[in-house]
C-alpha cells in the first residue's frame, strides 16, 4: 500500500497564444501511492486538467512541459520516447474524460472501443476482453450489461456512457486512472450513481486515481487527499478530513465559506394581495411536443421564487412563456392582476419594460461589439428617453449600483471583462429599464463559486433597495437555499411541489423533491457512504427516479 | 529507357538518403527527441525537399548559361525564381516598413502578420494604384494602334524588340504594357463593381431572411437553391447569350456585370444568412427583441457589427471568384467587350505566341504576362483572406 | 432503417423537383430572346414562306407553355430538338427543310462521352493525390511541408485555368515535347493514345481540383483531430496510424465524400475553359461555340445537362453522407 507510484516535481507547463509561450502551471508537485486517490480542486483556469494530463506525460496541442519531472513507477515521463509513453497509456495509466458523449467515437460500438486498448497492448484476447467488459458493466450496475456494449454511443444516456467510460479505463486494470470532471455535465440524481460506481470499482481493484473537479462536496466523497490549485499555482495539500475541517490558506477558507451565505426567511405573504406575476394553468409546446402541462405559480412583490428542476424539466420554457417568446397553447400570464398579451410582439413598451431578463451565459447575452456604456445606455434611452449627459449620468449611477467603477468600465468592451463582471453588466442592463420583475435564468451556474456568491449577494441587496421580484431558475439546490423565499419544483413539464422555502427544506417532501434534495452532495466525507447505506445501492439515480 | 533507369536510381538514392539522414542525425545530436521520434516518412520528406531545392538552384544556373538553347529552355523557370525572390524580399521590406510607420493599431497588425499576407496587401495596393492612375502611368493609350505590330517584349533590338515598347506590341500594333496597365483599371474595376453589387443584393436579402425567418426565409432560400443548382459559369454563359441579342459593346459589358452580380449574390445570400442565423440565436438579440426594438435596429445595430469579419473575408473570396469568372468569359470571347483592354481577352489574342517558346522565349512571355497579372492579384487576395480567416478562427479558441 | 430510406427518398424527390424548376428557368431565360427564332435562323433576306415553314417545323407557332412541355417531354425521352446551325446550313443548301435538320442529341452524345472521359481521367489522378496530400498536411500541420503546400495550393486555386494550361503547354508540349498541345481525340484511337491525348487537359484540371480538394480534406481532418474522442484514442496509447485509420477516417468519410462531389461538380465549370484551350471536342467546347452563334437548342440542352450533372453530384454527396452517419444508420 505504501509503494510510491507517481512522483511529480516542480512541474511547469506553458501554453502558446499569439506566438508567445505563457505559463499555465508554475511549478506543481505531488506524490501518489498505489491505490491512493488524490483530489485536484480549483476554479476554472486553475490548470487542474492540464496538470492531470501531464501526470500521464501528455500535453494538449499548443502546450509544452517547460520544466520539472513526472516519474511514473520509476519511468521519467517527461523525457521518455513516444513509444515508451504509448506503451504505458491505456495499459497502466488510463483517462476518463469530462464529456463521455464526445469522448466515445460515434462510429464504433461501445464494446469495440472497450476492448481496443487491451487487445492493442496484448493484455487480453478480444474474446476475453469482451467477457471482462460485460463483467465490468455489471459491476458498474449498467442496465442490460450483456447487451449495452453492442450499442453505439448515441444510443446510450449520458450517465450510462460515463460509467461505460470508467469500465473502458479499467479494461487493462491500470495502476492509475485520471478522472477529469467526470460528473460535471450530469444532473444531480445521475451524478450520485456515477460517483458511487466509480468509487466502488476504484476501491475494488485498488487503483490509484487523480480526481479532478471544481466541486468540493464531490471531491470530499472521492479523495483520500486533496490538493487545491489557483491560477496555475498550488495553494495547499492535505488529507481530506484535515483539509475540510482545518484549511490553512486564506483562499481555501474562502472556498469553504461560500456555502454559508443565506438570506433570512421573509414573513409570509398576506393572503389576498395581488401577485406581481401570476402564471395561470399554462400549457405550452414546441411544435407538437408538449413541454409544459398546466403550470401555475405566483410571484409576489419583493420576493424571490426559485424554480428548480433537472435538465428538461421545463423551467426555462416557463420563463419563455412569461416573456412571451413562446406563446402558451392554453392558460395566460397576469402582471399586477392585468392579463398580458401572449406574444411579446403584441405587448406595449410599458409591459415589456416591467419584466426584464438576466441570462445564464453573459458572453452571448452582451453584444460583443458594444461598449458597456452603449449596452446599459440603450434601455435607458429606449424606455426613459434620456440622452446626452442625463443618459451618461444614469449609466454611471447604474454601474455604481452593481459595484463597478464607472470611469474605469464605461468605455470597455465585454471581452475585456471577467465572467462575473459581465454578469453584473447583464444585471445593470435589466435594472436600466427600472422593472418590477426580473427573470434570472441560471445566472450563477456558469460562474466559479466565489464569483457566483458575489452575484447572489448583489441581487439580494438590489431586491432590498428596489423592492424587485425575482423568478430564479436554477438546478443548484445550494443556490435555492441561499436566495429564495419560495420554491417551485418542476419535473417533466409539471409542477411537482411548491411552497415557502423553510417548508420545502423540511420533511415530509414529495418523493421527487426528497430525491433531489438528498442527491446533492454534502461536504461531509461520509455522506455518500451513509446515503448508500440508507437507500441501498440500487435505489439511487435513474433507478430511483423510475422506481417512483 | 535510360530516363526510367535514372528515375529509379534517383528514387533509390533518396530512400537511402532519408535513412542515412536520420541515422546521422541521431548519432550527431546524441538521440535528441527530434531525431529519436522521427518517422522514416518524415526523414524521406526532408531529403526530398532538399533535392527539389538543389534542382531549382541548378536549373537557375542553367537559365543563365551562355548556351542559348539551354538558357532558353530554363528561361521561364529562371524568371519565376527571380520573381519569387524579388517579391519575397519586397514583401519583407514592406512588412518592416508597416511595423515602423502608421498608427498603433496598424503597426500591431503588421507585427503579427505572416509574409504571405504582407505580400498580398502590397500587391493589392500596387494594383489599386495602377487601376486608379492608369491614364497617368501608361505610356500610351489603350486603343492606340502603332505602325509596327508584333514587336518582341524585352526591348532588345537584336531580338526584334523596341525600347519604346518595353513589353512589345500585339498583333495589330497596340502597346502591350499600356494595355496591361489599363487592364488593371478595366478588369479589376469591373470585377470590383460586380462584387459590390452582389454583396449589396445578397447581403441585405440574407440578413433579412435570417432576422425575419418564416416564409420570407423559405421563399428566398428555395429560390436561391434552384439558382445555385446551375453551375455559375454555365448560367452566366447562357444569360450572356440572351443579353448579346439585346446589347452590343459597352451595353453588353454592363449587362454582364449585372448578370454575374445576380448569380454571385446567391452565394453571398447563403453566407450572409448563415452568419446572420448564428447571430440571431444569441441571447443579446433576444434581449433586444424583448426590449421592443424594431427590425432596422436589429439588423444594422445588433447583427451587422458582428458580421463584418466573416463578410469581409467572404468579400475577398467572392471578388476572386468574380474576377476569375469575368476573365474566363473574356477569354472565351463573351466577357468584357473591345475596345476596352482586358487581361482575359489579351491572353486569348496573344495565345498563339506560346509556340515560339523554344526559339524566342521572350515572345511567348506576352500572353503569360496577362494571365500572370490575373493570377497574381487573386493569389494576393487569397493570401490576405487566408490570414484573416486564420486570425478569426484563432480568436475563437 | 425505414427512416433512413425515407430521408433518401425525400432527397431524391427534392433533386427531381430542383431539376424540374431549373429546366423552367433555362427555358424562360432562352425565351427572353427578342424576335423570332425562325427569323434568327434564316436572316433578314428570308422569304415569309420559308420563315413560316421553319416556324412550323420547330413548333414555334405554339404558345410558350405548350412548347416548354413539348421540349421537356422530348428531353426526358432523349430527344433534345434540332440544331439551328444545321437548319441554317440545310436551308441555304436548298435541301428540304423538313428532313435536313440535325438532332441536338446526335450532336451532343459523342462529345458528352469525350467530356466524361476527360473528367474521369482527371478524377482518377486528382482524388487519390488530393486525399493523400490532405491527410499528410493535416498530420504535419504547421510544419514546413504544410506551409509550403498551403502556399502552392492557394496559388493554384487562384490562377485562372488558362494560365495553368499555358504553363503546362509551355513545359510539356513546347519546350519538352512530351505531350501534344492540342488534344484532338477521335474514335479510331486506342485507349492509350486517347489517354495520352487527354493527359494535358486532365493535368490542368487536376491542378485546380486537387488544390481545392486537398485544402478541404485537410480542414475536415484537422477539425476531426481536435475532437475529444481522438484525444481519448491517443490517451489509450494507440499508434498514430491506428488513431487515423480506425478513429478519424470513419468519421471523416462524410466530409471527404462531400469534398470529392463538390469538386467533381466544380470540374463541370472548369471543363469549359480547358476544352477551349486544348481544342478538345467535348461538350464544353460545343457549348461555347453554340453560345457564339446563338444556336439556342444546343445551348439549352447543354445547360440542362450541366445542371443535371451538378444536381446529381450534389445529391450523391448528400446521400453518401447520410449513409455514413452512424446516428442515422443505427437510430435509437
Amino acid at each position: 500500500m505504501t509503494e510510491q507510484l507517481l512522483k511529480v516535481r516542480d512541474l511547469k507547463i506553458e501554453g502558446r497564444s499569439d506566438e508567445t509561450w505563457n505559463p499555465i502551471i508554475n511549478g506543481a508537485g505531488f506524490d501518489l501511492k498505489k491505490g491512493e486517490v488524490l483530489g485536484l480542486i480549483g476554479e476554472s483556469g486553475a490548470g487542474k486538467s492540464t496538470l492531470g494530463l501531464a501526470a500521464m506525460g501528455f500535453t494538449r496541442d499548443g502546450c509544452r512541459i517547460s520544466g520539472g519531472s513526472v516519474e511514473f513507477d520509476g519511468i521519467d515521463l517527461v523525457n521518455a520516447s513516444a513509444d515508451v509513453k504509448r506503451n504505458l497509456l491505456g495499459k497502466r495509466i488510463a483517462y476518463v474524460a469530462q464529456s463521455a458523449a464526445a469522448s466515445f467515437n460515434p462510429a464504433h460500438k461501445l464494446i469495440d472501443q472497450h476492448t481496443e486498448a487491451a487487445v492493442q497492448h496484448n493484455v487480453l484476447s478480444r474474446a476475453d476482453s469482451e467477457a471482462d467488459g460485460i463483467e465490468l458493466y455489471r459491476k458498474l450496475r449498467l442496465p442490460n450489461p450483456e447487451e449495452i456494449g453492442f450499442r453505439y454511443p448515441h444510443q446510450v444516456s449520458g450517465g450510462q456512457l460515463q460509467r461505460a467510460m470508467t469500465a473502458m479505463a479499467m479494461a487493462c486494470r491500470p495502476d492509475l486512472i485520471i478522472f477529469d470532471e467526470p460528473t460535471t455535465a450530469l444532473d444531480v440524481t445521475t451524478q450520485i450513481e456515477v460517483l458511487a460506481s466509480i468509487r466502488e470499482i476504484v476501491e475494488e481493484f485498488d487503483t490509484a486515481a487523480i480526481y479532478i473537479t471544481h466541486d468540493l462536496a464531490v471531491v470530499a466523497q472521492m479523495a483520500d487527499r486533496i490538493k487545491v490549485m489557483l491560477k496555475g499555482d498550488e495553494v495547499e495539500e492535505a488529507e481530506t478530513r484535515e483539509m475540510l475541517s482545518n484549511p490553512k490558506e486564506e483562499y481555501t477558507k474562502s472556498l469553504w465559506a461560500v456555502r454559508s451565505f443565506q438570506r433570512p426567511q421573509k414573513p409570509a405573504v398576506q393572503t389576498g394581495s395581488t401577485p406581481v406575476v401570476s402564471v395561470k394553468n399554462v400549457t405550452a409546446a414546441y411544435g407538437k411536443v408538449k413541454v409544459l402541462h398546466d403550470v401555475s405559480f405566483d410571484i409576489h412583490s419583493g420576493r424571490t421564487v426559485a424554480v428548480v428542476g433537472e435538465s428538461g424539466s421545463g423551467k426555462s420554457t416557463a420563463a419563455r412563456c412569461i416573456t412571451g417568446l413562446l406563446p402558451p397553447m392554453q392558460g395566460h400570464i397576469e402582471f399586477d392582476g392585468e392579463v398580458l398579451p401572449l406574444d411579446y410582439r403584441k405587448r406595449n413598451k410599458m409591459q415589456l419594460r416591467q419584466a426584464q431578463m438576466i441570462y445564464q451565459m453573459a458572453d452571448t447575452a452582451l453584444n460583443p461589439r458594444k461598449t458597456i456604456g452603449e449596452l446599459i445606455g440603450r434601455p435607458v434611452q429606449f424606455y426613459m428617453g434620456l440622452t446626452g449627459n442625463e443618459k451618461r449620468r444614469r449609466v454611471e449611477q447604474l454601474l455604481e449600483e452593481i459595484e463597478l467603477e464607472p470611469t474605469q468600465y464605461i468605455n470597455r468592451l465585454p471581452s475585456e471583462l471577467s465572467g462575473g463582471q459581465k454578469q453584473r453588466i447583464g444585471i445593470a442592463r435589466a435594472l436600466a429599464a427600472e422593472p418590477k420583475f426580473i427573470i434570472c435564468d441560471e445566472v450563477t451556474s456558469a460562474l466559479d463559486q466565489l464569483v457566483a456568491e458575489g452575484i447572489l449577494k448583489l441581487l439580494a441587496k438590489l431586491q432590498d433597495e428596489l423592492g424587485l421580484s425575482y423568478m430564479f431558475i436554477t438546478h443548484d439546490l445550494a443556490t435555492v437555499k441561499s436566495i429564495s423565499d419560495e420554491v417551485v419544483v418542476m419535473k417533466d413539464g409539471r409542477v411537482v411541489e411548491q411552497g415557502p422555502k423553510d417548508e420545502m427544506f423540511k420533511p415530509p417532501h414529495h418523493a421527487y423533491t426528497d430525491l433531489l434534495l438528498s442527491s446533492v452532495p454534502e461536504m461531509d466525507p461520509d455522506w455518500l457512504t451513509d446515503l448508500l447505506k440508507q437507500r441501498g445501492v440500487d435505489n439511487i439515480g435513474d433507478a430511483a427516479v423510475s422506481n417512483m | 529507357m535510360s530516363f526510367w533507369v535514372e528515375t529509379v536510381l534517383l528514387l533509390a538514392a533518396m530512400c537511402a538518403g532519408g535513412w542515412i539522414f536520420r541515422f546521422v542525425g541521431r548519432k550527431v545530436t546524441n538521440n535528441k527527441p527530434f531525431f529519436r521520434d522521427m518517422s522514416y516518412g518524415v526523414a524521406f520528406g526532408y531529403v526530398l525537399g532538399a533535392a527539389v531545392l538543389v534542382w531549382l538552384i541548378w536549373a537557375y544556373m542553367l537559365s543563365r548559361s551562355s548556351d542559348m538553347m539551354v538558357a532558353n529552355k530554363y528561361f521561364f523557370l529562371g524568371k519565376a525564381i527571380e520573381g519569387f525572390l524579388i517579391f519575397a524580399v519586397a514583401a519583407w521590406i514592406f512588412r518592416l516598413f508597416g511595423r515602423k510607420v502608421g498608427t498603433e493599431g496598424s503597426r500591431k497588425l503588421f507585427r503579427s502578420m505572416p509574409l504571405t499576407a504582407s505580400f498580398g496587401i502590397m500587391i493589392i495596393l500596387i494594383y489599386a494604384i495602377l487601376a486608379i492612375f492608369a491614364a497617368g502611368i501608361a505610356p500610351h493609350g489603350q486603343e492606340e494602334v502603332f505602325a509596327r505590330a508584333n514587336i518582341v517584349p524585352g526591348g532588345d533590338v537584336n531580338l526584334g524588340g523596341d525600347p519604346a515598347f518595353p513589353l512589345g506590341t500585339d498583333q495589330i500594333g497596340r502597346d502591350i504594357l499600356s494595355r496591361l496597365i489599363y487592364g488593371a483599371q478595366n478588369t479589376v474595376g469591373i470585377a470590383f463593381v460586380t462584387t459590390c453589387l452582389a454583396f449589396f443584393v445578397g447581403g441585405s436579402l440574407g440578413f433579412l431572411a435570417a432576422t425575419l425567418g418564416g416564409w420570407t426565409d423559405q421563399l428566398l432560400s428555395r429560390a436561391v437553391d434552384v439558382l445555385m443548382a446551375i453551375p455559375a459559369l454555365i448560367f452566366s454563359l447562357l444569360l450572356i447569350t440572351v443579353a448579346s441579342a439585346w446589347f452590343t459593346g459597352f451595353g453588353l459589358t454592363v449587362s454582364m456585370v449585372v448578370i454575374i452580380a445576380m448569380i454571385d449574390s446567391t452565394r453571398v445570400y447563403r453566407l450572409a444568412r448563415a452568419v446572420g442565423i448564428n447571430i440571431v440565436v444569441m441571447d443579446y438579440i433576444e434581449a433586444a427583441k424583448l426590449r421592443g426594438e424594431g427590425l432596422a435596429y436589429l439588423v444594422f445595430r445588433e447583427i451587422l457589427p458582428n458580421a463584418t469579419a466573416p463578410l469581409l473575408a467572404e468579400f475577398g473570396l467572392r471578388f476572386c471568384f468574380v474576377f476569375l469568372t469575368i476573365s474566363a468569359l473574356s477569354f472565351l470571347g463573351v466577357g468584357i467587350q473591345p475596345p476596352l483592354a482586358d487581361w482575359g481577352t489579351m491572353v486569348k489574342d496573344l495565345s498563339s505566341f506560346i509556340n515560339y517558346a523554344v526559339v524566342a522565349p521572350q515572345i511567348a512571355s506576352a500572353p503569360l504576362l496577362a494571365a500572370g497579372a490575373i493570377a497574381l492579384l487573386t493569389v494576393a487576395v487569397n493570401f490576405v483572406v487566408d490570414w484573416m480567416l486564420h486570425k478569426s478562427s484563432g480568436l475563437k479558441e | 432503417m425505414a427512416s433512413i430510406l425515407l430521408i433518401i427518398a425525400q432527397r431524391l424527390a427534392l433533386g427531381l423537383v430542383t431539376l424540374f424548376v431549373v429546366s423552367i428557368v433555362i427555358f424562360t431565360a432562352v425565351n427572353l430572346l427578342p424576335g423570332d427564332f425562325a427569323q434568327l435562323i434564316l436572316g433578314q433576306g428570308a422569304t415569309p414562306e420559308a420563315v413560316e415553314s421553319i416556324r412550323r417545323d420547330l413548333g414555334l407557332d405554339q404558345g410558350p407553355v405548350v412548347r416548354y412541355f413539348q421540349w421537356l417531354a422530348g428531353a426526358v425521352q432523349g430527344d433534345l430538338g434540332n440544331s439551328f446551325a444545321q437548319a441554317n446550313f440545310a436551308s441555304f443548301a436548298g435541301s428540304d427543310t423538313g428532313s435536313g435538320l440535325s438532332s441536338v442529341a446526335g450532336q451532343i452524345a459523342p462529345r458528352f462521352e469525350n467530356t466524361m472521359f476527360l473528367a474521369g481521367v482527371t478524377a482518377m489522378i486528382a482524388v487519390p493525390v488530393a486525399i493523400t496530400l490532405g491527410v499528410l498536411a493535416a498530420l504535419f500541420r504547421n510544419s514546413v511541408f504544410d506551409r509550403a503546400t498551403n502556399i502552392l495550393t492557394l496559388s493554384s486555386i487562384s490562377s485562372p485555368e488558362f494560365f495553368l494550361a499555358y504553363i503546362l503547354i509551355l513545359y510539356l508540349a513546347v519546350q519538352n515535347q512530351i505531350l501534344p498541345s492540342l488534344s484532338l481525340v477521335n474514335d479510331d484511337m486506342t485507349f492509350l493514345e486517347r489517354v495520352r491525348m487527354t493527359l494535358l487537359p486532365a493535368l490542368t484540371l487536376t491542378l485546380v481540383v486537387t488544390a481545392h480538394m486537398m485544402r478541404m480534406t485537410r480542414a475536415a481532418i484537422i477539425n476531426l483531430l481536435a475532437s475529444p474522442y481522438i484525444e481519448m484514442a491517443r490517451l489509450k496509447g494507440l499508434s498514430p496510424m491506428r488513431v487515423i485509420v480506425k478513429h478519424a477516417l470513419p468519421n471523416a468519410l462524410a466530409p471527404i465524400i462531400n469534398v470529392i462531389a463538390l469538386n467533381l461538380a466544380y470540374l463541370i465549370t472548369g471543363v469549359v475553359v480547358v476544352e477551349v484551350v486544348f481544342g478538345y471536342t467535348g461538350i464544353g467546347q460545343l457549348f461555347v461555340d453554340s453560345v457564339k452563334i446563338r444556336d439556342i437548342p444546343v445551348v439549352q440542352a447543354c445547360c440542362l445537362i450541366f445542371a443535371a450533372a451538378y444536381i446529381l453530384l450534389n445529391l450523391t454527396a448528400d446521400i453518401m453522407s447520410i449513409l455514413s452517419n452512424p446516428r442515422l444508420r443505427h437510430p435509437k
